[in-house]
């Protein structure tokens, strides 16, 4: 009963990774970049939200509704400023500037709000749950934060697929040479590419600092949680990453269950092991560039 | 003409009559006058300078070694590796096993630290290559974790607290430093010297070519995934020597701290600052990051910061780095690795360094 236990939390924690890895995927997807910054960023969201509660008093999930739009606008700003260009002069400078990027993100949070733990305070759904049996009980945030990660990954397949600009971000991914001919202007695509990532992020940092604790040097793990979701899911798929971010929860729940400190060693051999079997990931993408 | 030819002299057969190959420049040989006298100067040190002088030094000469090693992984090789702390823990605690559990000299467990880390990175390098780009970079991060957790389940490596490196214990301070000193001088002459003859190789000409274009490289023979593999080694044999020569420095090694990803940090802002994809500018970039490390000690986190901000600053605006600055995005090379091509002047020998990139005149 532990172990289906361990593994129905690995499955919910899942959804929690595959929130964070959507938007690395996306812009790696529509821009080629590996955003280093990536994890770091989860974590400048988690904060902007304790600002915003501590200064207010509303929930955290109200507190939303101000992060998303601000981690939208933060995107929107780096692409313009730092992405664009790095990516105009080519080979590593899209990295070396992520990463410069992590690293100062992470320094200023630490400069501001110190190496403490914090959380996003939810009351009393931070302890309920749902019990099915007497061992086997599903917390609610927990859940809701799987139902969201669902729905995130759903949302951003419908609008790579349906709408006009999707459309145009999988252009620009094709072919970036062609989209400027059908007067589409590949830097603003980017732009907006980043802003959706980032208001992801945000979704995806606000639920982190609800279910736990956080502190400045926590995006490191995050970026790897979510880069080795992406990669046991498949590059290119979304529900592969959906699949990847379970695999990764289950098997650090799971490796909890064996010894409590081995729950991040056991995730992260599980990573390696597909690396070395199956290394395209569970559900590639038909076609890879 | 043949893309791999490594020889001035092959070179020579196939350019024209009224041009010739050079490698050597004026600059590169007041760089050797240089290099030399620095070599020949800097062993008295243990002599004229303090203890604590010597320590720092022994940090300085980690410093460029690392920087070096991860400039001809990510400058040469097109690999940005955030992993390589995993070398530099493996070669201080092979150090300190040699030397401790083994009882080796400590002199013959350098080297053999050293070989430990090529040869765990032979295998490592085929997980890693699975990945490329940034996703290379991040999965070196990971292989750094897990071997880090790792050797902190290991009793025999003292788990999560670490270890003292001993085998010196029976020295005066004072000399142990001076040997310390020493053979940190000469790793990081020899990490230097190293790169300057790979790059000087044929192999070296191969990695020009894959960093300006791996597929056209590849298309013209060069063989991109073997030459990758091999500096992959050598790098991770580099980081091996520095985490010997910073274990033999603070006497301690602790998975946490050996382990750090601070390492890979303060490698990548050294080489971006002092100039990827030069000899010459991980150098340079050492000297500054460990000045810089000196004069905003007192800062704590506004450190990395400011030298995050310069990082960024200079990939944006100056890829070349402080080196590219210096010597003309290249013109001045103290390490001739490169071949410049002269007209051949009518009588007697060229006088002087003419442009590099002259025209051949036929």
């Amino acid at each position: 009963m532990q172990w289906i236990n361990a593994i129905i939390q690995g499955i919910l924690l899942g959804g929690l990774y595959a929130l964070l890895a959507a938007g690395l995927s996306l812009m790696f997807g529509v821009m080629r970049i590996v955003n280093l910054a990536h994890g770091a960023l989860a974590i400048l969201a988690a904060y902007l939200g304790l600002v915003i509660v501590q200064a207010t008093g509303i929930s955290p999930f109200l507190a939303l509704l101000a992060v998303v739009p601000i981690m939208a606008a933060v995107g929107y700003l780096l692409q313009w400023g730092v992405f664009n260009r790095a990516l105009s002069m080519g080979g590593l400078s899209p990295l070396l500037a992520a990463f410069g990027l992590a690293v100062v993100v992470t320094q200023l949070l630490q400069l501001r709000f110190s190496a403490d733990l914090q959380s996003l305070q939810v009351g009393s759904l931070s302890v309920a749950s749902i019990t099915i049996t007497d061992q086997i009980s599903i917390g609610v945030l927990p859940l809701i934060t799987f139902v969201v990660g669902v729905v995130v990954i759903l949302g951003l397949q419908i609008f790579l697929s349906r709408a006009p600009l999707g459309r145009a971000m999988r252009a620009a991914s094709d072919d970036p040479q062609t989209v400027p001919l059908m007067g589409i202007d590949n830097r603003r695509v980017y732009a907006l590419a980043t802003a959706i990532a980032l208001a992801t992020v945000g979704i995806a940092g606000m639920f982190l600092g609800m279910r736990g604790n956080f502190n400045p040097t926590y995006g490191d793990a995050m970026l790897i949680f979510a880069f080795e979701a992406v990669i046991i899911g498949g590059l290119g798929s979304l529900w592969g990453t959906l699949a990847g971010g379970m695999v990764l929860g289950i098997a650090q729940t799971v490796g909890a269950q064996v010894n409590p400190s081995y729950g991040i060693l056991i995730g992260n051999l599980v990573f390696l092991a597909i690396l070395a079997f199956r290394p395209t990931g569970l559900m590639p993408k038909a076609v890879t560039t | 003409m043949s893309a791999t030819s490594s020889s001035t002299r092959d070179l020579h057969a196939v350019v024209s009559p009224h041009a010739r190959v050079r490698r050597a420049t004026r600059a590169s040989w007041i760089g050797l006058g240089v290099a030399v006298a620095l070599i020949l100067v800097a062993p008295i040190a243990p002599y004229v300078v303090d203890r604590g002088t010597q320590g720092s030094l022994v940090t300085l000469f980690s410093l460029i070694v690392m920087a070096t090693m991860w400039n001809l992984l990510a400058g040469y090789g097109g690999m940005l590796s955030i992993g390589q702390q995993a070398y530099i823990g493996i070669g201080a605690y092979a150090l300190v096993y040699f030397a401790d559990t083994l009882g080796l000299d400590p002199f013959m467990a350098v080297p053999l630290a050293v070989v430990v880390a090529g040869v765990l990175a032979y295998p490592i390098s085929f997980l890693a290559f699975r990945l490329s780009g940034g996703y290379f970079a991040i999965g070196t991060w990971v292989i750094a974790i897990v071997i880090m957790l790792i050797v902190q389940q290991v009793p025999a490596f003292g788990g999560g607290i670490g270890q003292t490196f001993s085998a010196f214990s029976e020295l005066t301070p004072g000399r142990r430093i001076a040997y310390v000193y020493w053979l940190s001088l000469a790793g990081v002459v020899l990490a230097v010297l190293v790169t300057y003859l790979i790059m000087r190789s044929r192999l070296g000409l191969g990695f020009t070519a894959i960093r300006d274009d791996a597929v056209a490289a590849g298309s013209l023979g060069v063989r991109v995934t073997r030459s990758k593999r091999f500096v992959f080694v050598v790098a991770a044999m580099g980081c091996g020597l520095a985490g010997a020569m910073i274990t033999a420095n603070t006497l301690r090694v602790q998975p946490d701290s050996i382990f750090s990803v601070n390492y890979s940090v303060f490698m990548i802002f050294i080489v971006v600052i002092g100039g990827l994809g030069s000899i010459e500018g991980p150098i340079l970039g050492a000297v500054v990051f460990f000045a810089l490390q000196q004069w905003l000690a007192d800062l704590g986190s506004w450190y990395l910061l400011i030298l995050g901000v310069i990082a960024i600053l200079i990939t944006l605006l100056l890829p070349r780095g402080l080196w590219g600055l210096i010597s003309g995005d290249g013109r001045i090379r103290l390490f001739p690795v490169g071949y410049l091509l002269q007209p051949r002047p009518a009588g007697g020998t060229g006088a002087g360094a003419a442009s590099p990139a002259a025209p051949s005149g036929t």
